[in-house]
């Protein structure tokens, strides 16, 4: 079953472009991200999954059921948490986070009393004196208080310190593994490729690609690392040359062959080669994109 | 209920402050008017002699040198207006101000529907208006006693009424408006009022501007008329109503099929 399906789903604001034909799927029980660009329609398509924002075409649902008809049921079993974490100034931490669960008709106190303790949140100081990162914690409570079955968070981590982003990701791996589903929508790709077991890629509105996340950074590309180095050839067919000191960096996708051959009038001492890392691999993808529209 | 209390609890010591300013105008203007009638034959004469622009006012054929005729220009014209602008301002930010201070997102992603959060939002909107009418109603009643006044116990409370029925209107009205606002509105509330309120003066000055008193609520909140024919003009009242009742569907049609701002 998908936690989350869209089919040709798009959105715009009046002629303004926001996400374009969109057909997703994540599983129940995935460790999903979502990466795209600033501006790319990572909040749009959160939005009109949650029923913010309508769509303009299209058909989206989420724990089978529809956006835009069972938006309630949706929410029930939805824990939200937006990239712009803003709330009532004047109540205390606590207070929020009491008023989010009256919300939702819950009684949510054990499990809200637990994430306070764990994010380190003081629940007796009023919203408005609270820093960036301490309001993002409040967001946090109040989207898994009630130990929703899916879990959206746009930009979870930014404004938190890292030993707080690390006790974050745990809590999430926990309620992935008691079979709950996280859709995390994020600019830190380093977050997909440590947490994430699917990856979706969205730029300029459209869905670019879907698969897992090994499979993405599995692509033939390696990171090849050369040290010591005392003679270099010019490295034709590389991407991403980078050279400091006597060491030098490249990611090559012409495969070993080809490689070995333009190293062997190379002098250096040593040579790793490695699969890129997810980050490597989403510029590459991004660059071979932005050649291919140039051409 | 957790919306309409929430709100409530939000208002609360606005609505304390506009009650106790009003209470506190409508007291003093109360309590100087046995000091007036020594000099209130004179005044009555030149407000007589002023003819449509006394009209504007509202001031019919009682004067005021009777206590209703008093309280309807005196402390009427200050219940009417402030008591507008307090409702013009409650119902134009109460919907638009969640987008306002970015909080709509967070209150729009809990399983509550769009319809029940507008209509608890709506009830809190009344609620602090007929608190507000009820501690100046209250506090109105309570210097009449303390100048030995004997009013109509029935005028003064229809007079009452009246003003929390143009106060419920101008919500009304108002909260129609927010569904269709991103900002929070405060100017339009405030030139909502002062414009109904100035229709009001202009249809009594001049028959060219007559056909004013059927667009604007303080036609039914004239004091003098009421005093007058002892009852409620119902033909505008009529009006209101059907008027309240569009805006405030046209707020919930809108308010359920809104993009909301981030």
């Amino acid at each position: 079953m998908d936690a989350i399906r869209t089919e040709k789903l798009s959105k715009y604001y009046g002629s303004a472009r926001g996400i374009i034909d969109v057909d997703l799927a994540v599983e129940k029980g995935d460790f999903y991200g979502f990466i795209g660009p600033n501006g790319a329609g990572k909040s749009t398509l959160i939005r009109t999954l949650l029923g913010i924002i309508s769509k303009t075409s299209g058909s989206a649902s989420v724990l089978n059921f529809d956006c835009s008809a069972n938006k309630n049921e949706i929410l029930t079993n939805v824990g939200y948490l937006p990239a712009e974490a803003s709330f009532y100034n004047r109540m205390t931490v606590s207070e929020l986070i009491r008023f989010s669960a009256k919300l939702r008709k819950r009684d949510c106190k054990r499990e809200a009393d637990e994430l306070i303790e764990r994010l380190r949140l003081e629940p007796d100081k009023k919203i408005g004196q609270l820093s960036l990162g301490n309001r993002k914690k409040v967001g946090i409570v109040c989207a898994m208080q009630h130990k929703p079955e899916l879990y959206i968070l746009d930009e979870p981590t930014s404004g938190l310190d890292p030993l707080i982003q690390r006790e974050v990701f745990e809590l999430l791996h926990e309620r992935n593994d008691e079979g709950a589903t996280v859709f995390l929508s994020t600019h830190v790709l380093s977050e997909i490729g440590h947490h994430c077991k699917h990856a979706g890629i969205i730029r300029e509105g459209r869905l670019l690609l879907s698969d897992a996340v090994e499979k993405i950074t599995h692509t033939g590309a390696k990171l090849v690392t050369l040290r010591g180095v005392r003679e270099l050839p010019p490295m034709v067919g590389v991407k991403k040359l980078r050279q400091e000191n006597d060491t030098v960096s490249f990611v090559c996708t012409e495969g070993i062959k080809p490689l070995l051959k333009l190293l062997s009038s190379a002098d250096f001492d040593d040579m790793t080669v490695e699969d890129p890392d997810i980050e490597e691999v989403l510029m590459s993808y991004y660059d071979t994109i932005d050649q291919k529209e140039a051409k | 209920m957790t919306v309409y209390l929430h709100e409530l609890k939000r208002g609360r010591s606005t609505t304390l402050i506009w009650s106790a300013v009003i209470a506190f105008l409508l007291a003093v203007s109360i309590l100087i008017f046995p000091m007036m009638l020594d000099s209130i034959d004179e005044l009555n004469q030149a407000l007589q002699s002023m003819g449509d622009f006394a009209s504007a006012f509202g001031i019919g054929k009682l004067g005021i040198s009777d206590f209703i005729g008093y309280y309807s220009l005196e402390c009427g014209e200050m219940l009417g207006i402030g008591g507008a602008i307090f409702a013009a301002l409650c119902g134009i930010s109460i919907l638009s101000r969640e987008e306002n201070e970015h909080t709509a997102e967070f209150l729009l992603t809990h399983p509550i529907s769009r319809t029940r959060i507008a209509g608890e939002k709506l009830l809190s909107v009344f609620t602090h208006i007929t608190a507000l009418n009820m501690i100046c109603s209250v506090v109105t009643f309570f210097c009449i006693l303390i100048i030995g006044q004997h009013p109509s116990f029935r005028i003064m409370a229809l007079i009452m009424l009246s003003y929390y029925l143009l106060h419920i209107e101008i919500a009304a009205i108002s909260f129609g408006i927010s569904a269709f606002l991103k900002g929070r509105g405060t100017g339009i509330g405030i030139g909502i009022a002062l414009l109904f309120y100035f229709m009001s003066m202009l249809s009594n000055i001049t028959d060219n501007m007559r056909f004013m008193q059927w667009l604007t609520p303080f036609s039914y909140a004239n004091g003098s008329w009421i005093a007058e024919h002892q009852t409620l003009d119902f033909r505008f009242i009529a009006i209101g109503a059907a008027v309240s009742a569009a805006a405030i569907i046209a707020g919930f049609i809108k308010y359920n099929k809104k993009d909301i701002a981030a």
